[in-house]
């Protein structure tokens, strides 16, 4: 019994530990930011290997999700004859829940883990410890520029995974089932509300690049040197990641949409 | 009127790093207990000890990357534990460190890996980046490599490259943190060479942490062996050869048996061996 108390004392205590390692890592990160910020060829590196290498899976995914929706609403509107009105179904379902949140676990699985590895990797290396020993602080040059990259980019593959949704939704809806198209669209236009529904979209998506690029950069920064523990934080990442967004989903939507 | 400028022999005898009581411990494990150490401008200083003493931590307290427990760390007079972020970093610009594995960055060439301190610490315009860098490469043979990428590069070559990186913003001294480790015999060579040239021919201080007993002491002016976290013997290698310690004696030549056991610590052979006996 003794023992059980010790190692559940043990582990609570090593969770809140790594809980403040988190906080006091994100802080660096952010007072780090200025200086990232001050060297764009940087940023723009980051972007292109966070933001673009993420395209082609959110693209294919984002197409995928619009198809189905549109297949699923469609015969769930068809009892009703409210199958004009897959549009706003459509458009809704991606912006407000499913464009943020599944292109966020996206994001961790392709960005997220590739980051942890990548830092972890660096740090088994010695590549870390060597920059700090040429006086380069690695919170600037290595870490800041990607926690921007990812804050910068989740919004515009959000959106795109959105809006190539839609496109599938229409081709499923529009060109197979045969719903009107002027319908289709003009529903949705009608519907869908710039600032309840995009703008709070878009504030989610940047809430889950915030959250999916701390989480990455700081398994990565916080991995055991080996490849044993690089392999388990890349594991965490995505996790963690996946955890931290649906259930903050829920409190955001919870908030946005009472 | 001014002072006098110092003689070749007082400036030579000038400590640039000293280290005065130096505890440190890894959790429970005490690594240095009281270490004092004083390393000589323009000298090669090489630190020895059995795999596991903490070499490498005492390049990572001169380097300011770890924190004492108690003691001190002084530079160029400067006390590395009490520097701001600022002082600190300016300091390590002045120091030079060759990590065990090279520590080259993975996504650049080797060429863009020597031009990364200039990158980040000058506003050096391009051409004299690139004959900078050149430079440096041709004082560690590798020129012509500065296309490669760290993974086409062999093991003693990455050494070369990051060693040319360590001198690219010209240093005071330089730190080698196991500088011969898996090398081959002519690569071996190679950095040996290299290690005392170049601390001759740019006026460096040299500290190289190695277990390589013969070879670190070919080229040392100085050893400091350090065992069980207290510095047990230091002279110069003459010197150490004669050593009445027969720990130093065992370490020095390399005897499988001596003071240091060849056992690990276990209950008696035979007791152990009839224990299984039912």
């Amino acid at each position: 019994m003794t023992a059980w108390l010790q190692r559940l004392g043990r582990r609570g205590i090593g969770f809140f530990e790594r809980l403040g390692r988190g906080h006091l890592f994100l802080l660096r990160v952010l007072a780090a930011l200025p200086a990232a910020l001050a060297r764009p060829r940087l940023l723009v590196a980051q972007l292109h290997a966070v933001g673009v290498r993420t395209l082609l899976i959110i693209g294919v995914s984002g197409l995928f999700v619009g198809m189905v929706l549109g297949l699923q609403g469609y015969n769930t509107l068809v009892d009703f004859g409210a199958e004009e009105s897959l549009g706003v179904v459509v458009a809704l379902s991606l912006v407000r829940e499913l464009g943020p949140v599944v292109s966020a676990l996206l994001f961790a699985g392709r960005a997220g883990s590739a980051l942890t590895a990548e830092i972890g990797l660096m740090k088994a290396t010695e590549q870390l410890s060597g920059m700090e020993m040429m006086a380069v602080d690695p919170l600037e040059r290595v870490v800041a520029p990607r926690f921007v990259a990812g804050l910068v980019a989740m919004p515009l593959l959000a959106a795109i995974f959105s809006v190539v949704g839609v496109y599938g939704g229409w081709f499923v809806g529009v060109g197979l089932l045969g719903v009107d198209d002027g319908a289709f669209w003009s529903q949705m236009q009608a519907q869908v509300d710039l600032h309840d529904d995009v703008y709070n979209g878009v504030v989610k998506s940047l809430v889950f690049g915030f959250v999916a690029s701390w989480i990455a950069l700081f398994e990565g920064y916080d991995a055991v040197p080996t490849s044993e523990g690089v392999g388990r934080a890349t594991t965490r990442t995505v996790v963690h990641t996946a955890l931290a967004v649906l259930g903050l989903d829920f409190v955001l939507t919870a908030l946005m949409f009472e | 009127m001014s002072e006098p400028a110092p003689s070749a022999q007082t400036r030579r005898d000038e400590v640039l790093v000293r280290i005065r009581g130096l505890r440190f411990r890894r959790g429970e494990r005490v690594i240095f207990d009281g270490v004092d150490m004083d390393i000589r401008r323009g000298q090669v200083t090489a630190v020895m000890g059995p795999s596991g003493t903490g070499k490498t931590t005492l390049l990572r307290l001169i380097g300011g990357q770890l924190r004492p427990e108690a003691g001190t760390v002084e530079v160029d007079g400067q006390d590395v534990h009490r520097l701001g972020r600022r002082a600190l970093y300016a300091l390590r610009r002045r120091m030079g460190m060759l990590f065990q594995s090279g520590a080259l960055l993975t996504d650049l060439d080797v060429f863009e890996n020597v031009a990364f301190p200039l990158r980040e610490h000058t506003r050096l315009p391009e051409r004299m980046i690139r004959d900078l860098v050149l430079m440096k490469l041709e004082a560690v043979g590798l020129r012509g490599a500065r296309r490669l990428m760290p993974a086409e590069l062999s093991g003693g070559m990455a050494r070369r490259v990051a060693l040319a990186r360590a001198i690219a913003l010209d240093p005071m001294m330089v730190m080698y943190d196991e500088p011969f480790t898996g090398q081959d015999p002519i690569s071996m060579g190679v950095l040996l060479q290299l290690i005392r040239l170049l601390n001759d021919a740019l006026g460096l201080t040299s500290i190289v942490v190695s277990h390589d007993v013969q070879e670190t002491a070919a080229i040392a002016d100085y050893i400091y062996v350090i065992a069980g976290g207290r510095v047990v013997e230091h002279g110069p290698p003459e010197a150490l050869a004669r050593s009445p310690s027969p720990w130093v004696q065992q370490f020095m030549q390399g005897l499988p048996d001596g003071p240091v056991p060849f056992h690990y610590p276990a209950p008696d052979y035979a007791a152990d061996l009839l224990e299984g006996v039912p």
